[in-house]
């Protein structure tokens, strides 16, 4: 399986025409993921927007998806690198189902490697520019962990990507605890997806969330928020400054 | 067997269909000395005999560490079996680096049989002329594999390789039935008895014996000289000729004692009940 391809005969990888072999900055981006551990697994939620630049440019993008048996994937960031690791994921997990064996990799397993895939691609300058959530349940272990493009790894109960990181983990900080029940999670992501909906210029109204357990994942059809925009300050937003600048 | 025309090259067929030189090489790990191995569900125990070319040399390593959760035994040329196991150490520390989780045995196997095979078809080649038992754990249990030079493996719930090994395989058979629920105890007791059928009517000593023991949730690791020679004297005191065939006896080392002494009168009935069971593991 050769991951690392293209710039490895060019000796000068940092200048001149070897830049066209690596990532310099992203394309088409999708923002926020949030996962939490709940009573019988993980639960996650994104949205489908996949912005160009400033512009919210796709509203179906599908940034959660199945790995193997036992783990669910979301990402952020470059969905074309996206795509790519979900190729390599899917190359991994055909080579494990072909041992035909009884042992499978759980999310712990798939976690290092994509930590290690993250990790190397950053060494060589030419990074998979992704922000992943990675949770999973394996034989009544729940796990849920992230990788982030330079390959900063680590697990925990809650984990969010991006802006998700300021807007959404200090409410979960705050109203987390151990075993809630899957109403309670879910309640709990849609709290955090409304605030980043409000707050986060790239975030869409079109949400799913999608939870693992030890049957397997279910990832929700999309949805939308109720919003709420009815405030008095937005009744004529400019009477403490009038005048166009 | 003897020679012929169609030995000299591994990469030649006899006109029956045999390749020689790999049977050869099955041939040198019947001139090792004695190494065996048994399991339970739970644990696995890996033994074998040091035979030390003088008095004055030490004794040749054969039992090697490959993760915390695999141990290999090796039988014939212990070059040979080195080099396996340093490959064998090498793809669990790849494994364990990349996944963060321990490689399962099945697939080392797996990748050591194949190894092992690519040697028995290549001129410029020769096949490796060692027998190796490998103990491990995987997502099912506690698992002993046997890895020929021809590049077959067989899974076993006990077997014995080596120098007179037939003898330890015979008490192997009689008893592998109870080994599945046995204690890890008592599964290092049957250890011991086969190894000494291997000796043939020398003194079993733990200086001349290695014993190491692998079990969920019991990394793999050498049991020492005096926790050996301990068991040794526990049932050579009681004058054991055969261990009972009570399995209720969830003995320590203390606890040895006084199963040796309920064995003696266990042992008389259980040679006769042994001989209608004729039943024989996996045979290569």
């Amino acid at each position: 399986m050769n991951l690392m391809d293209s710039t490895h005969s060019n000796p000068m990888s940092l200048c001149s025409q070897a830049d066209s072999q690596r990532t310099l900055y992203p394309y088409v981006t999708g923002t926020s993921v949030i996962g939490v551990k709940y009573k019988d697994g993980i639960l996650m939620a994104a949205d489908m927007g996949g912005s160009y630049g400033s512009t919210l440019r796709y509203k179906s993008v599908e940034r959660m998806k199945p790995i193997g048996k036992h783990s669910l994937l979301g990402a952020s960031g470059e969905i074309s690198d996206f795509q790519e690791i979900l190729r390599y994921l899917d190359e991994l997990i055909l080579y494990d189902n072909m041992w035909d064996d009884g042992n499978s990799l759980g999310p712990k397993e798939v976690h290092s490697y994509l930590t290690r895939v993250m990790y190397n691609r950053r060494n060589k300058f030419n990074p998979l520019w992704n922000s992943l959530v990675l949770g999973g349940v394996k034989n009544g272990q729940k796990y849920l962990g992230t990788v982030s493009m330079i390959g900063v790894h680590f697990e925990d109960n809650h984990v969010a990507t991006g802006f998700g990181n300021h807007l959404a983990r200090p409410i979960l900080r705050d109203e987390w605890h151990e075993d809630l029940s899957f109403e309670d999670g879910v309640k709990l992501l849609e709290k955090c997806m409304r605030v980043l909906l409000y707050r986060d210029r790239s975030a869409v109204n079109k949400l799913q969330i999608a939870k693992i357990t030890e049957e397997g994942v279910t990832i929700s059809q999309p949805y939308s928020l109720k919003t709420f925009w009815g405030f008095s300050a937005f009744q004529n937003p400019t009477v403490g400054a009038e005048g166009s600048w | 067997m003897f020679r012929n025309q169609y030995d000299t090259d591994v990469t030649t067929w006899s006109p029956a269909g045999r390749l020689f030189q790999v049977e050869y090489a099955m041939e040198a790990v019947k001139q090792g000395s004695a190494a065996i191995g048994l399991r339970s569900k739970t644990h696995v125990v890996l033994a074998c005999v040091n035979k030390a070319n003088s008095e004055l040399s030490s004794h040749q390593k054969k039992i090697f560490k490959v993760d915390d959760h695999i141990g290999v035994a090796i039988a014939g040329l212990t070059a040979d079996g080195r080099v396996l196991s340093r490959y064998m150490r090498s793809e669990c520390i790849n494994y364990s680096f990349t996944y963060e989780s321990p490689l399962p045995i099945g697939r080392l196997v797996v990748q050591l049989a194949d190894k092992a095979q690519v040697c028995t078809q290549r001129s410029w080649k020769r096949p490796y002329g060692v027998g190796l038992l490998v103990a491990g754990l995987d997502e099912s249990g506690a698992h002993l594999y046997y890895n020929c030079p021809s590049g077959n493996y067989f899974e076993y719930q006990a077997f014995a390789i080596g120098s007179r090994s037939q003898a330890a395989k015979t008490y192997l058979e009689r008893r592998f039935e109870t080994f599945q629920n046995s204690s890890r105890e008592d599964l290092i007791k049957d250890a011991l008895f086969a190894i000494r059928e291997t000796l043939q009517g020398e003194k079993l000593k733990s200086s001349i014996c290695t014993v190491t023991v692998l079990g969920v949730g019991e990394p793999f690791h050498i049991l020492d000289q005096e926790t050996v020679q301990g068991l040794i004297n526990a049932f050579e005191m009681a004058g054991e000729e055969a261990p009972a065939a009570d399995q209720g006896a969830a003995g320590e080392e203390g606890a040895a004692g006084e199963e040796g002494a309920a064995a003696e009168e266990g042992a008389a009935t259980e040679e006769g009940a042994a001989t209608e069971e004729g039943a024989a593991p996996m045979e290569i």
